[in-house]
C-alpha cells in the first residue's frame, strides 16, 4: 500500500538530528499491537530505531500537536506530514496558530491508510498486519493468515482523497502528486436526494449515538479555541452528556459550523468517534455548499486565504436562495 | 393567529438600527402582526450567531426569524453580508439534517418600512403554523 | 447445568420478555450495543458492545430531581419512577466484574439509592468467551472470561447454550425458562473452557501483570514519576477512555432551567476534561499530565487502597480499540510498572 517504508523515515529523521536542523522528531510509536500506534517525541536515533514505527495504520493528522511543540523551548521539531496533512498545517498557518520557524516539515507521499474498524470486522485476533502490493495479511489468532485486498480495508477518506499533493513541506520524500477528482461529495449528494423525513430520520439514529466523548472536537485540527464554548461554564451551553436529543444536535451542528469554510476534509473526526457516527457527512455539506454558493474553495491550500464564511461579495445568494440551492445540486 | 388550532411561538431576531425600528414603525401606524412574534433586539444582524437560533429553537421556538438593513444599508458598513453567508450556510445544513426549511428565514426591514414589516411577520407566522409543533429540534425538558 | 438448541434460543428470548424487560447485545452497522430485545433481533456475533453495559445501572445522564418554584415557596419533586425488573444477557466475565467495581463505589454508605434500586431490578445473565479479542487482558485482574459470574452463566458452542444459575435471582429466572431447556451434563462446557483458557494464555496481553501495584497504598511511589509527562504528551484530553469504560463512575450533577422550572440531574464526567471538578477557586488539575495521571492512578493505586487491593479495571480492552490516539492503560502498566 506504501512505498515509503519505516527505515526511509528513520533514516531521514536520524539525518536531520544529526545535522542539527532539529532537536526532536514526532513520529508514531511502537505499541501492543500493529495498529495500536501512539504519537510520540524521539530525540535520537537509538530511540527512533527501537519504538519508531510507520505502517498502514499511522492514520493521525500531527498538524494540531505543532501548536503545543513550538510553544515550547529549544530548536526545531521534525514533523512527517501526509498530503491531507499538510492541508491542515497550511490552515492552521493561515490563522497563526502556530510558528511555521520551529518546525521542519518533512511531506511524504501516502497511498491510503487502513480503517482497524473494517480489518476487525473481516479478522478476529489480530496478531500481525504486512501490506503486500494490493493485498494485506492479517495474522489471526483463529484463523492463521488471512488475505484482504487493501482498497476493501482503507479508510473511507483514504478511498476518497481529494489530493496526492503537498501543499506545504521543507522537503519532500518521493514524487509529488496532483490535486484529483474525488468522490468525496457522493454520500452527501445521496442524503440530499432523500426526503426531509428520511434525512431527519437518518440523523436522528447517528447522533443518538453519540456519547459526547469530545474526541471528534479534540482532535480536529481546526478546533483550536484555547476555551471551547461547549467547555465553559458561564456559556450556556456547556455540557457534558447529551441531557436530551436535541443537545447532541446543537453539539454536532456547531462544531460542524465552527469549522465551516476551515475544516479541510482531513476526516480525522469520523476515525476517531467511538460510535462510528460519520461526522464527515456534515463537514463536507457545508464544503460542498460553500463550493456551489460562494465559488470553490478549499480550506489549506494555501497561507493566507481568507475563510469563505468571514468574507462576502455584495452579490451573494439570499439565505432562503440558498437552501434551495443546496438542496438541489 | 391560529391555523387547524395551532398557535406558534415565533422569535424574531431585529437589528437595532433598522429592523427593529421597523417593527416601531408597524406599531405607530396601527398596523397589526400577531403578538406571537417575539421580538428580541441585537445591535447588528451579525450579532447572531447559529447557537442563538438553535437555543430558540430549544426553548420552545416554532419559528425563527431573523431581520437586519437591506444589504448595502448596514448601520456598521458590513455586518449583514456576513449574516448573509452564515445563515445561508446554516439554513442549509438545518435543510440536510431534515429540519423543516420554512421555520427559518431571513428577512431585510428597513426603518422605513413598518408596512413590510407587519407583513413579513404575518405570513411568516401563517407557514410556521401551518408546520404545526417544533418537533425535530425541541428540548423535552423545555415543554413540561 | 441447563441447555437448549441454539434455534431455541428465540423462545427463550421471548419468554424471558413475556414478564420483563430483555436486553441482548444486537449487532449495529457499527459494532454491537445492548438493544431491548424483540422478536426476531438475533444475538450480536462479535465478542463485545462498544459501550459497556455499566449504562444499566448508571445511566449516563439521569434526572435526580425538579424544582418548581412560586412565589416564595420552591417545590422540590422526586421524578423517580417505579422501577421493573429487567434482564441484561450477555454480558462478558470482565464486565460483570465491573458491577462490583461499581457495587464498591455506590453501594458503601451513603447508598446511591439511584443506583442500587437499579441494581436490584436488573438480572445479568453473563455469556463466557470463546474467542478472546487481541485486546482482551481480563486475566490480569483475576478473571476468567470461561467461567463468568453474574446471576446466570452462560455458554454458547456451535451448537446449544447452557446455563447454570449462580444466584437466586438467577434460580428464579432458570425456572421461568424450565420448559424450553433441558437438564445437562458439563462435559461440554468444560472443553469449552479449557480451550478458551488456552488462547488466553497465548493471547498478546497474557504476561500482563499488577505486580508492581500490589501491596499497599502506593501512592508516593508513583505520584511523581516524570513517566506521567511523556506518556500523557499525545493525549488529546477527549472523554473516549472514561466514556467506553465499564468501571468509570465520575458523574457531575447539575442544574438546567428549562425556562418553568430546574431539572437537576447528574451525567457522566471525564477526568480528561478540563472542567472536571472545578470550583469556586478554579480546576485542581490544570495540565492533562496531571488530568491523565489521576486516571491510571485511581484505576491502579487510589482505588485499590481504598478497595481491599482490587483494581478498578477489569481488562475488557475497550480504551485499547476506542483511543483516538492509542495511548491506554497496557502502556501505562508497561512503562511505570516495569520502573522499580
Amino acid at each position: 500500500m506504501q512505498k515509503i517504508t519505516r527505515k526511509m523515515l528513520i533514516d531521514k529523521a536520524a539525518e536531520l538530528l544529526q545535522n542539527g536542523t532539529v532537536d526532536r522528531v514526532l513520529g508514531w510509536k511502537n505499541g501492543e499491537f500493529v495498529y495500536d500506534v501512539t504519537p510520540a517525541l524521539f530525540t535520537d536515533a537509538e530511540a527512533l530505531e527501537k519504538d519508531f514505527v510507520y505502517n498502514d495504520f499511522c492514520g493521525a493528522n500531527f498538524s494540531k500537536y505543532l501548536i503545543a511543540e513550538t510553544r515550547k523551548q529549544g530548536g526545531k521539531v521534525l514533523v512527517f506530514l501526509k498530503t491531507c496533512d499538510t492541508y491542515s498545517f497550511n490552515q492552521l498557518l493561515t490563522e497563526h496558530r502556530f510558528d511555521r520557524e520551529k518546525v521542519y516539515a518533512v511531506g511524504i507521499p501516502c497511498e491510503g491508510m487502513a480503517d482497524i474498524e473494517k480489518v476487525k470486522k473481516a479478522v478476529d485476533g489480530i496478531i500481525a498486519v504486512d501490506g503486500k502490493d494490493d493485498k494485506i495479511v492479517v495474522t489471526s489468532l483463529y484463523d492463521g493468515d488471512v488475505e484482504l485486498d487493501a482498497q476493501a480495508v482503507m479508510a473511507e477518506r483514504c478511498i476518497v482523497c481529494k489530493s496526492k499533493k503537498h501543499v506545504a513541506y521543507d522537503e519532500l520524500m518521493g514524487e509529488e502528486g496532483e490535486v484529483i477528482e474525488s468522490a468525496r461529495f457522493d454520500e452527501v449528494e445521496k442524503l440530499e436526494k432523500m426526503t426531509a423525513d428520511e434525512r431527519f430520520a437518518f440523523w436522528q439514529n447517528e447522533l443518538s449515538k453519540c456519547i459526547r466523548c469530545n474526541a471528534c472536537r479534540n482532535v480536529c485540527p481546526a478546533c483550536t479555541c484555547e476555551k471551547c464554548v461547549f467547555d465553559n461554564p458561564d456559556s450556556g451551553v456547556e455540557n457534558k452528556a447529551a441531557a436530551d436529543s436535541f443537545e447532541e444536535k446543537m453539539f454536532h451542528i456547531i462544531r460542524a459550523f465552527h469549522v465551516a469554510g476551515r475544516c479541510t476534509d482531513c476526516g480525522e473526526c469520523s476515525r476517531v468517534c467511538p460510535q462510528n457516527i460519520p461526522l464527515h457527512l456534515l463537514n463536507r455539506k457545508f464544503i460542498k455548499d460553500i463550493n456551489s454558493f460562494y465559488g470553490d474553495y478549499q480550506a489549506g491550500a494555501e497561507v493566507g486565504s481568507r475563510a469563505p464564511l468571514v468574507n462576502y461579495t455584495t452579490e451573494d445568494l439570499e439565505p432562503g436562495e440558498a437552501v434551495e440551492k443546496g438542496a438541489n445540486n | 393567529m391560529q391555523v387547524n388550532g395551532y398557535k406558534p411561538l415565533i422569535v424574531a431576531f431585529c437589528c437595532n438600527w433598522c429592523s427593529y425600528a421597523g417593527a416601531d414603525l408597524a406599531g405607530s401606524n396601527r398596523l397589526s402582526y400577531p403578538a406571537e412574534v417575539k421580538i428580541i433586539r441585537v445591535p447588528c444582524s451579525c450579532r447572531v450567531n447559529p447557537m442563538f437560533i438553535l437555543r430558540a429553537f430549544q426553548r420552545g421556538a416554532d419559528g425563527v426569524i431573523l431581520c437586519g438593513c437591506h444589504p448595502g444599508d448596514c448601520h456598521y458598513t458590513s455586518g449583514n453580508y456576513f449574516t448573509r453567508r452564515r445563515m445561508a450556510a446554516l439554513f442549509s445544513m438545518l435543510d440536510f439534517l431534515g429540519i423543516e426549511r420554512a421555520r427559518t428565514r431571513v428577512e431585510w426591514v428597513s426603518a422605513a418600512e413598518g408596512a413590510k414589516f407587519a407583513a413579513t411577520m404575518n405570513d411568516f407566522v401563517e407557514t410556521v403554523a401551518a408546520l404545526g409543533e417544533n418537533k425535530r429540534l425541541e428540548d423535552l425538558r423545555c415543554k413540561r | 447445568m441447563r441447555k437448549c438448541s441454539i434455534s431455541a434460543l428465540d423462545a427463550v428470548f421471548a419468554k424471558i420478555a413475556e414478564s420483563m424487560t430483555l436486553y441482548i447485545p444486537a449487532d449495529d452497522k457499527n459494532g454491537a450495543a445492548y438493544k431491548k430485545w424483540e422478536s426476531g433481533m438475533q444475538l450480536a456475533d462479535t465478542l463485545n458492545t462498544v459501550r459497556s453495559p455499566k449504562d444499566f445501572f448508571f445511566p449516563q445522564i439521569e434526572n435526580l430531581m425538579e424544582f418548581k418554584t412560586s412565589g416564595k415557596t420552591i417545590e422540590v419533586i422526586d421524578t423517580r419512577e417505579a422501577k421493573e425488573d429487567f434482564v441484561v444477557f450477555g454480558v462478558r466475565a470482565c464486565d460483570v466484574k465491573s458491577f462490583e467495581v461499581l457495587d464498591r463505589v455506590f453501594l458503601s454508605e451513603p447508598v446511591d439509592s439511584y443506583y442500587a434500586e437499579r441494581r436490584a431490578h436488573g438480572v445479568i445473565v453473563s455469556m463466557a468467551c470463546s474467542r478472546p479479542a487481541e485486546t482482551c487482558f481480563c486475566q490480569t485482574f483475576g478473571i476468567d472470561a470461561a467461567a463468568p459470574a453474574g446471576d446466570i452463566s452462560c455458554w454458547k458452542d456451535s451448537e446449544n447454550v447452557y446455563f447454570e444459575a449462580q444466584t437466586e435471582k438467577g434460580s428464579a429466572l432458570l425456572n421461568v425458562i424450565a420448559d424450553l431447556t433441558e437438564e445437562c451434563g458439563t462435559e461440554k462446557v468444560e472443553e469449552q473452557q479449557a480451550k478458551t483458557r488456552e488462547i488466553m494464555k497465548k493471547l498478546p496481553l497474557a504476561d500482563l501483570t499488577t505486580e508492581a501495584f500490589e501491596g499497599g497504598d502506593k501512592t508516593m511511589e508513583f505520584f511523581n514519576i516524570p513517566e506521567w509527562k511523556e506518556l500523557s504528551e499525545s493525549c488529546i484530553g477527549c472523554g473516549t477512555c472514561t466514556f467506553v469504560c465499564p468501571t468509570c463512575q465520575c458523574y457531575d450533577i447539575k442544574d438546567f432551567n428549562t425556562g418553568n422550572g430546574v431539572v437537576r440531574f447528574r451525567c457522566w464526567d471525564s477526568c480528561m476534561y478540563s472542567d472536571f471538578t472545578r470550583m469556586a477557586h478554579g480546576n485542581s488539575r490544570n495540565s492533562q499530565v496531571e488530568r491523565f495521571r489521576q486516571r491510571f492512578m485511581h484505576k491502579l493505586v487510589y482505588y485499590p487502597a481504598n478497595n481491599d487491593g482490587m483494581f478498578s479495571c477489569v481488562g475488557c480492552g475497550r480504551c485499547l480499540s476506542k483511543c483516538p490516539i492509542s495511548m491506554n492503560i497496557v502502556k501505562v502498566m508497561k512503562t511505570i510498572g516495569g520502573k522499580k
